[in-house]
Order: structure tokens, then C-alpha cells, then sequence
């Protein structure tokens, strides 16, 4: 084709990146590659092929990890840990800045392997994955130089096991390796079976900007090796991938006492008022479904759009997908690439073929290749309104009111991400946070950086990665000694004396109820029988639940509001201090004036807390505000402890409360009259009916229904009872947060710090402005 | 954006009684009467608009023969301007011969695209003659009109401006709008003084500056572009050159969206034009990729979209002489303009 007949047609034409010197860094090594373990290669073994996806070449071989190699690096990470950890808040800080410039300087580098392994366009991996992971480890050289500023006192967990997805190979590697070395952790890496090229490639540039053999180690492998890392001898693991392996890893490390951060699947919102910029709406879809083939955790992949404008944008969107370049991912002016792997694009289609929507396609290459795809006339019920696709695919819907959007946002099981469009502030401002999800954008799509906190809710997680949100991942949390088990009574079968019968009953839903199954038995101290309670069964649990789910108000009340309710709770539990004081020397024999004393004070802290436990406004490169706040949990199922019968309630109840949470508590076994006493302040306190709902009965019949119940949103175990591990197992289901004491002993006038957030999300909204 | 009736037949235009100029075989936008609803319902989210813009020129670009071609596209769709107080008519004859030959001959030559010439010549009233007279039927001569730049000579008068200027031989008139109007929501009066130029412009196309760099925000510069389509004109301007901000690419998404919509609504394709800042050939390839990209192939044309400028000519030339020969060129190697 002649200039002129370019100049009459007006194509594009190609714009290829070159390869070459990606080609000679990997002719360099052979293209063979063991494991980086201690600084150094390991020889190649049980080696398969890694392929660029866009044509199909072997780019190179890589190892099979086995269980001994990723032992060996462990063994590497631990050897490591120790002077690491020794050295001094600058040394890291030095180490990191200079893998953020080594990571610049061969950006091009980094940027054309990442696409030739994932197939994504080059501009994206120069100018999104490259760029995001070298501000990555600037930001985090800092938070390695304040380390003992922000966070004081912490301690890192030791060798983290990071586990991360074939989507952004190298910025996952960088949202794990960042922060686990700024706060003095050891990694070891295994990357995806499909992608593991550039995390090889960071390993020698991590190891020129000085970073001390051993502290990173790289283990390749498949779906095996993953699994050898989660059940090696690691302190923490950090995982981003499917929902599915998530569970896996949850359930694999139940009672091990391991710190676990989980990012996992999505099928997020992406809400239009008729009052947007749809052309601007419309745009933001191409970044928010069809940036990297929609191979994204937080994809916007729902799209709701409000019933008077949805034709509307339905048209200019089809015309928008005509225009996207579907291609040869080195190409410069292509807007997609191709999918990771030939594998995954079957799953793709295998998942559209399912839909009873009217499925519109774009167009793209033969090959391992798909076209952005829009689907609608779709019900809620539809395979892809509800399960994640990991690609190129649409989901449209309308909704009616503001309020339907929010609901039909939340009609999911996952909570990554969300995006709100419109030009009206109060619209946009007060439907952002009503989306149960950990990030939201108002106009805005896919924006990320590292000071600000990116994670889930729900069945995407938990755990936040980005700013100090996301330096309590890598820290060890502050424990106690063992637990040591209390005086147990036999209840003989004394007479209960002259007295009236009284027995105490559970309390669900603002009224005091008797246990569904019937039973009930008594409750000893050293002096003989005290009282009875009731015997919870499942179904209580049931009831308990549907009556905290039901509270909602009290997690949209002012925290004003929650702060003048604890103290009325304090001010009647001291009212009634002598009372409980004599109730808590008849159930352990101790002296229980001081418990009331410390219980007291510690509602009087929540109390203070309730206004106090301020989110932050983080410093992202955008023009806009973009704010870290923390909200309720939700419902959290509690299990109370045996060792401080009241002052231990009373630091669940208040930190639960502070933070608008609802509560089902399970009295403690020993001392259940505690609690049922309690309930009695609550009823005269003004609690609203299910805010606080209190059980009795056995801990370990309880808890798998506790932590199974999908309506429970995080359980916490401070029983004696060793049911951390089943607390943890039944909790794999919908991935609800665990807060597990792995029997140690627990600090009830201990710092705040730990229960605020235990008993908050941390969400992010990004709110980008400009006139 | 309401649908508000389609028609592209061109007798529908009421204010055609004048044979129009054989500048395009498009039906030319006719005026319509103030309807506030379509100004009501502009939505522009401006850090939306911005990361479109910044992300684009990464997202796209031509290479090679292509870029050569992209390249000579441009410098057909450049109205080659002087708007100086110091203009002469030897000057104004010195430009059209540049605008005739806009590129080294022995270049055209070695990429097969010998003939191209510039868009059409821009000037003030005073100079249409000598304009007219250099360039004959060869290349339009646009003049600026009614009080440019800053458009606050009585209005009878920048009417009467623009009849003149026909007159005389301009067969485009870029006029200026009343930005106190626009600033001031005064959109039905800014309609009307609008309404009024085109008529007066009779055959001669005409372009309406909105002078961007002086509306403030991108949502008024929506509203202005929506009221000077629904006025009729058949090119929307940024700037007159001589505002502090000219051309940008976040407002020319916003313009260029403006035009789709009113296509969307009425049937009727408006030019676009932006003016002053685009002196480098990468931006003007950044210009064209963003209308490629919004607005279609069918606007890479003179008769839908032209680059105000002076200076761009100069890159664009050495750039062409690199692709021809490898070497990176010097200006004086070419011709002044």
C-alpha cells in the first residue's frame, strides 16, 4: 500500500515495541530456569514450557517446584529473616528505593517480557504494571524508613509465603514483596505456572539493588507448588487469585495460627445515573472490563444502568466496542491483547455460552484471542450477573432508583470493587459507600496506588494491600502465652434453695427467649450449684442471626449516637456493680470488684472510641480526594472467654458496638450468668433489639454453626476451647473474616488497636474532581 | 441528548437561499430554534474527560509509511493563518504560495503525494484580496470576523463584518461568540447573535470560535458547542489564538462529543477545528487519532475538521524530510511560510 492510499484510507497500521533485548536476556540464561533460592539459581528441573499466548512460542522453560525446594527456600527465607529484621529501618528503606529505580530503569525490559508472557498490550504493561510496581516499592521504601513511626512496636511475622495470579504478574509480586520486606519479613514468591517470567528477571535486579541473598526467594511452579508453599513452615501467607483456591488456603491453614491475607475473586458494580457523563461512563468501561481483556480481580464486570438512559448508552457503548483494537499485544495501538492462556479463553467461552442474554460481540484475531463482549437483557439469576467470568465480558441490567442500585450492587457474594457514575454529589456520594466493597470509585474505574488500601469484603477476601491499611499484613500481631484453663465446677445436684426459680434465658432480638431444643442445664462455682441456663442448639444460632441481621440501623447510626449508648451501658452495668461483683465471686470463686471496675472503664473507651477511629484521606497521584475509612463488619459472631467473664464481654461488646457492629455472643461455658445478667443492662440501656443478641451453651457445638452461618460476617474465638481450627475450617466457606485466639492467652485491658480493626472494613473511595 | 429530529437533506436548511459554496457534499447544519432542554442535559465529568485525553495519545500511534501518510493528512486539513496587526499583502501572497506548496517538492515527490496542498488560507478582512487573488479557485480563503478576537464591536457591525468579508471573496468566516453570554447562561441571546451570523454568512461556511480558554470549565464549553450547532454553524472553533489557553485535547473530546451527539440528534455532521498550541507534528497526530477515535473516519477530512495554525506546517515538514531521507532535519531547510 502506497503513502496515498494510507493517507486515503487513514489506518492505523502496525506500531511494533521491539524484543530483542528481551530475547537476548533470555538467550543469557538459556532460556532454562531454576528456582532463586539464597541468592543464587538452583539447576533447572522437571522443567515445562512457558508460552506467549498471543502466538503460541515457547519464551522459555521454567522449574516444578517440589516440596523440598520450596522447603530449601524456606529454609533460604528463614536463614535470612533474622539480620534482616536486625538491620536498620534505613538499610530496608535503601534496599527498597533502589529496587523502585532498578524496576524503572528496566522498565522496558520488565514491560516487554510481561507481555510477551501474558499476552497483555504493551502499553499497558509500560505504562500501568511497570510503573505501579516501581511506585510500589518507592512508597513502601518510605514506610520502611518510618517503620517506627507508623507503626511502633511492630514486630514482622518472619518468612511470608506469597502466592500470587498470572493477571499482573509482576505489580502482584510487587504489592506482596514490598510491604512484607519494609516491615523486616523474608518472601518466598511462587508465581503463576503461566507467568512467572518477570518475577524471575526482578530476582536479579532485587539482588543488584542490594537486597541480602535469602530474604526473597523465587519457587515456579504449577497449582502443586502452591500448595507445597501453603503447608510449609511460613508464618504468614499472602495470596491473590480465585475465590475457589482462596477457600483451599483458607481450609489448608485453619488452626495453624498463620497470618493469612486473602484477594481473591470479584464481580463488581459498575453504576450509572441518568444524571452521568455516559460518553465519560462509557469510556471508563473500556478501562473498567476491557483493560487487560477483563482478566482483573476488580473488574467492573455488573454493569447497572439507570432504566431512562439505558438505550441510550447501550448504543454509544456498541459503538465505543467497534472502535477496540483487539491484537498483537506488542503492537502499541492495540487496546486488548491476547488472553493469558488457551485454556482460560475456552473457560471464557465455556462461561458465555451459559448466558440466556443477547450476547453482542467486537471483533478479534483468530488465535487466542476474544473480542470485547457486551451481554443484556439479563436477570439477576443470569450465570453472569453472578459468577466471575475473568474476561472481556459485560453484564448489563437496569435498575429504577437510587436505592435498587445499591441493592442489585450488593446482590453478590463478592465485595472487591465498585464504581458509581454521576454528575450529581449527592447521588454519587451517598451511593459509594452503601457498596459492600472495599474499593470504590465515584467517575472512576480501576484507579490504583500504593497508598491507597486495595482488598475485599465478602467472598473476596480479606486483608488490605496499600498504605499502612497494608503494612498489618506483614505485621505479627502482639499475643499472649498460653492459655490457661480455669476451675471447672461440677454441678452436683444440689436443690436451688428456697428461693424463686429463676432461670436465665438467651437473649435474641431484643427479648429474652428459651433455647429451641428444650434443655437446660446448671451452672456451678466452687460453692455448689448457681443457677441454670440454656442450651443452645443451631437453630438459636439461626434466630440469633436473622435478629443481628436484621439490626442494620445500628451500623448506619451517627457514632455519636453508638458512643451515648456505651456509656449508658457503663453507667448501669456500675450501677449494678456489686451485683455482678457478687455474681462473677459465686461463679470462680474470685473477688469481682475489680473486673466490674475495669469493665466498666473499658465501655467508657469504647464509648470515646465510638467518634474516634478515623479513616484517612490517602496522598494518591490524582486530582480528588481519595479516602480510606473504616466501616462496620457487619454481624460478628462472638465466642467469650472463659478467663474474664465480664471484663471480657464487655471488650467484645464495646469494640463490637464502637464500631457498629451487630453481635451474637456466646457466653462464656464457665461463667454463662455473666452474660445473661448482662442482658438485663442491655434491656435497660436503650441497645436496640439485635444490636447485641447473647447465647448460651457448649462452644464447640456452637462454633462450626457460628462461623457456617453465611449471615455472619466475621467470628472471633476467644474460648478456651481449642476451636480455632474448626472456627477457621467452617469460615473457608464464604470467607468471612476469622479473629481466632489459637489458644493464647488474651490481654483484656489491652491497646484498642487490634479490636478497631478486627471490627472494621477498610474502604476505600476515590472521588476525582475537577471543574 | 433528546433526539430532536433527523434531516439530511439539504433544502431543509431555512436559511439557504444563497447557492452554496462546493466546499462538501454534506448537507450543511441548518439553524433550529433555542431548545434549552439540549443544554440542559450536557453532563461532562471533567476527570474522566482528562484521563481520556492524557491516556490517548499513549493508547495510539502510527508509524512509518503510515506516519508519513497520517502526517500529509494533517497538513491537508491546516487552515495556514496569520492574524497579525503587522500583516501586509506581500505577506499574505508569501502564505498562500506556501499553502500551495506546503511541502518540499522533491519530498512529496519521494512518497507519491505531489498536489497536496494546506486546507485553505485563514486571514482578516483587510487581506482576503490579496488572498483570493494569490490562490485563485485553488484553495478557500477563510477571514476572521465580527470584532476577532474579542468579539465586543456593536453587533450590527460584526454583522455587517461578515457580509463584507463574503463579499469579498471568503468563502469561510470565522466568527466569535459573546463568551459574556456563554459566562452568564445567557444561551438563548447567544443563540440568537449566533443565528444572525449565519445568516449573514449566506454560501460562506461558517466556523464559531468559543474561545475556550475564557468558559471557564469543560461543562460550559459542552453548553457553548451545543448552542452554536443549534445555531448553525457548520464548524465549532476553540480558540481565536490569542486567548491565554487554546487548543487542548481535553477540550477538543469535549467539542468532538458535542458533535457526535448533535449528529445523534439531528442527522447533521458539524466540523471541528481547534486553534492555536498545536505546533508539533506528535500533536497533531494525537489531534487526528482522538477524532478518529470519537468522531469516525468520514471527519479526516477538510470539509469536517482543519488545525488552526502556523507553526505545525514547519515540524511536519522536517518530520517528512526524516521519513524520506532518515536524517533528522533543520528549518531552514524548508520553506518559510
Amino acid at each position: 500500500m502506497t503513502v496515498r492510499e494510507k493517507f486515503e484510507s487513514m489506518e492505523w497500521g502496525p506500531a511494533p515495541e521491539g524484543r530483542d533485548e528481551v530475547d537476548a536476556w533470555l538467550d543469557a540464561r538459556g532460556r532454562r530456569f531454576g528456582h532463586w533460592i539464597g541468592g543464587a539459581w538452583t539447576k533447572p528441573a522437571g522443567a515445562f514450557e512457558v508460552s506467549a499466548p498471543a502466538t503460541g512460542e515457547v519464551l522459555a522453560e521454567v522449574s516444578q517446584g517440589t516440596a523440598e525446594d520450596v522447603a530449601a527456600a524456606v529454609k533460604a527465607a528463614r536463614k535470612a529473616q533474622g539480620p534482616w529484621a536486625k538491620a536498620s529501618d534505613h538499610e530496608r528503606a535503601r534496599v527498597l528505593y533502589a529496587i523502585a529505580r532498578g524496576l524503572q530503569k528496566h522498565a522496558r525490559l520488565f514491560a516487554v517480557l510481561e507481555t510477551l508472557d501474558t499476552g497483555k498490550p504493551i502499553r499497558e504493561a509500560r505504562d500501568i504494571d511497570v510503573s505501579l510496581a516501581a511506585r510500589h516499592f518507592y512508597h513502601h521504601a518510605g514506610h520502611a524508613a518510618l517503620r517506627a513511626e507508623i507503626v511502633p512496636g511492630a514486630e514482622p511475622w518472619g518468612v511470608c509465603g506469597a502466592v500470587i495470579p498470572w493477571n499482573f504478574p509482576l505489580l502482584m509480586l510487587a504489592w506482596k514483596v514490598a510491604p512484607a520486606l519494609a516491615m523486616g519479613n523474608a518472601v518466598v514468591l511462587k508465581p503463576a505456572e503461566w507467568t512467572p517470567l518477570t518475577a524471575l528477571m526482578f530476582c536479579e535486579v532485587a539482588q543488584r539493588a542490594g537486597l541480602p541473598d535469602g530474604v526473597l526467594n523465587v519457587v515456579t511452579g504449577d497449582g502443586a507448588t502452591g500448595a507445597a508453599l501453603v503447608d510449609a513452615e511460613v508464618d504468614k501467607i499472602a495470596f491473590t487469585g480465585s475465590t475457589e483456591v482462596g477457600r483451599r488456603i483458607r481450609a489448608a491453614t485453619a488452626g495453624r495460627g498463620l497470618g493469612l491475607t486473602l484477594e481473591l475473586g470479584g464481580k463488581s458494580p459498575y453504576v450509572v445515573f441518568e444524571d452521568a457523563d455516559i460518553d465519560g461512563a462509557v469510556e471508563g468501561l473500556v478501562d473498567a472490563i476491557w483493560f487487560n481483556g477483563g482478566q482483573v480481580c476488580c473488574a467492573g464486570t455488573r454493569l447497572l444502568v439507570q432504566e431512562g438512559i439505558a438505550a441510550d448508552l447501550t448504543a454509544r457503548l456498541k459503538d465505543r466496542m467497534a472502535r477496540i483494537r483487539v491484537g498483537d499485544p506488542l503492537d502499541k495501538a492495540v487496546d486488548m491483547g491476547a488472553m493469558v492462556h488457551p485454556d482460560h479463553k475456552a473457560n471464557v467461552e465455556a462461561m458465555l455460552a451459559r448466558t440466556g442474554g443477547e450476547v453482542h460481540r467486537g471483533t478479534a484475531p483468530d488465535g487466542c484471542f476474544l473480542p470485547p463482549v457486551l451481554v443484556t437483557g439479563l436477570g439477576t439469576e443470569d450465570v453472569l450477573m453472578r459468577e466471575e467470568v475473568f474476561g472481556p465480558v459485560l453484564a448489563m441490567t437496569t435498575f429504577r432508583t437510587p436505592s435498587e442500585a445499591v441493592q442489585l450492587a450488593n446482590d453478590t457474594v463478592y465485595g472487591l470493587a465498585g464504581s458509581v457514575w454521576s454528575q450529581d454529589i449527592d447521588h454519587a456520594l451517598d451511593t459509594a459507600p452503601k457498596i459492600r466493597a472495599g474499593i470504590v470509585w465515584v467517575n472512576g474505574t480501576n484507579m490504583m496506588d500504593a497508598a491507597a488500601p486495595f482488598g475485599g469484603m465478602k467472598e473476596s477476601g480479606f486483608g488490605r494491600e496499600g498504605g499502612v491499611a497494608g503494612l498489618h499484613a506483614y505485621l505479627r500481631p502482639a499475643r499472649g502465652g498460653k492459655l490457661k484453663p480455669v476451675k471447672r465446677f461440677e454441678a452436683a445436684a444440689d436443690p436451688l434453695g428456697d428461693a424463686v426459680d429463676r432461670t436465665a434465658k438467651m437473649y435474641v432480638g431484643g427479648k429474652q427467649a428459651r433455647p429451641d431444643g428444650g434443655y437446660t442445664r446448671a451452672v456451678a462455682g466452687p460453692k455448689g450449684v448457681v443457677g441454670e441456663v440454656g442450651i443452645a442448639n443451631r437453630k438459636d444460632v439461626r434466630n440469633a442471626v436473622e435478629a443481628a441481621v436484621g439490626a442494620k440501623g445500628w451500623s448506619a447510626a451517627t457514632a455519636h449516637l453508638r458512643a451515648q449508648i456505651l456509656y449508658y451501658l457503663a453507667e448501669n452495668l456500675s450501677v449494678r456493680g456489686a451485683e455482678f461483683a457478687s455474681r462473677i465471686k459465686a461463679l470462680t470463686g474470685r473477688d469481682g470488684e475489680r473486673e466490674v471496675d475495669a469493665a466498666v472503664a473499658d465501655l467508657f473507651r469504647w464509648a470515646g472510641w465510638a467518634d474516634k477511629n478515623d479513616g484517612r484521606t490517602v496522598q494518591v497521584p490524582m486530582r480528588g480526594l481519595a479516602v480510606s475509612q473504616n466501616v462496620p463488619v457487619g454481624v460478628i459472631g462472638a465466642l467469650a472467654p472463659e478467663d474474664a467473664p465480664l471484663a471480657g464481654l464487655c471488650r467484645i461488646v464495646g469494640a463490637a458496638l464502637s464500631m457498629g457492629n451487630r453481635l451474637v455472643l456466646v457466653a462464656s461455658e464457665t461463667a454463662p450468668l455473666v452474660a445473661t445478667d448482662f442482658y438485663q443492662v442491655l434491656e435497660t440501656s436503650d441497645v436496640p433489639a439485635g444490636v447485641v443478641n447473647v447465647l448460651t451453651g457448649d462452644h464447640a457445638d456452637l462454633a462450626p454453626h457460628l462461623a457456617g452461618h453465611y449471615g455472619v460476617d466475621a467470628v472471633w474465638s476467644f474460648s478456651e476451647a481449642d476451636l480455632s481450627a474448626v472456627v477457621e475450617r467452617e469460615a473457608a466457606r464464604d470467607l468471612k473474616r476469622t479473629w481466632v485466639n489459637d489458644r493464647t492467652a488474651t490481654d483484656w485491658a489491652g491497646p484498642s488497636g487490634p479490636w478497631l480493626r478486627a471490627a472494621t472494613e477498610v474502604q476505600t473511595i476515590w472521588v476525582p474532581f475537577g471543574t | 441528548m433528546q433526539r430532536v429530529g433527523s434531516n439530511r437533506t439539504v433544502s431543509s436548511d431555512p436559511c439557504r437561499s444563497a447557492p452554496e459554496a462546493p466546499l462538501s457534499d454534506l448537507a450543511r447544519n441548518p439553524v433550529r430554534p433555542y431548545d434549552p432542554s439540549l443544554v440542559e442535559a450536557v453532563r461532562v465529568n471533567t476527570p474522566a474527560t482528562l484521563r481520556r485525553a492524557a491516556t490517548l495519545p499513549a493508547r495510539r500511534s502510527v508509524k512509518k509509511d503510515w506516519q508519513a501518510a497520517w502526517l500529509c493528512r494533517a497538513v491537508s486539513l491546516i487552515d495556514l493563518t496569520t492574524l497579525s496587526g503587522d500583516d501586509t499583502e506581500a505577506r499574505v501572497r508569501r502564505l498562500c504560495a506556501k499553502a500551495l506548496q506546503p511541502v518540499r517538492p522533491d519530498l512529496l515527490e519521494a512518497i507519491g503525494m505531489d498536489g497536496l496542498t494546506v486546507g485553505a488560507v485563514c486571514v482578516y478582512h483587510e487581506m482576503i484580496p490579496a488572498a483570493v487573488n494569490a490562490l485563485g479557485n485553488r484553495l478557500p480563503v477563510a477571514a476572521v470576523a465580527t470584532g476577532f478576537p474579542a468579539g465586543l464591536s456593536p453587533f450590527h457591525l460584526r454583522l455587517r463584518e461578515i457580509e463584507e468579508s463574503v463579499a469579498a471573496g471568503a468563502k469561510e468566516i470565522d466568527i466569535v461568540i459573546s463568551r459574556r453570554l456563554a459566562l452568564a447562561g445567557r444561551w438563548e441571546e447567544m443563540h440568537d447573535e449566533i443565528r444572525q451570523m449565519r445568516e449573514a454568512c449566506g454560501p460562506a461556511h461558517m466556523k464559531a470560535i468559543l474561545a475556550t480558554g475564557e468558559l471557564g470549565s469543560l461543562r460550559t464549553v459542552a453548553k457553548a458547542s451545543t448552542v452554536a450547532m443549534m445555531a448553525g454553524a457548520d464548524f465549532i472553533k476553540t480558540s481565536t489564538g490569542k486567548e491565554g489557553v487554546n487548543a487542548t485535547l481535553p477540550v477538543s473530546l469535549v467539542m468532538m462529543r458535542a458533535i457526535r451527539d448533535w449528529e445523534r440528534a439531528t442527522g447533521f455532521k458539524v466540523g471541528y477545528k481547534p486553534a492555536g498550541g498545536i505546533s508539533k507534528a506528535k500533536d497533531a497526530v494525537s489531534y487526528l487519532a482522538l477524532l478518529k477515535e470519537e468522531l469516525g473516519d468520514r471527519w479526516l477530512r477538510p470539509d469536517l475538521f482543519r488545525f488552526g495554525a502556523s507553526s505545525l506546517l514547519g515540524d511536519i515538514e522536517r518530520q517528512l524530510e526524516h521519513h524520506v531521507t532518515g536524517r533528522y532535519s533543520a528549518a531552514h531547510r524548508h520553506a518559510l511560510a
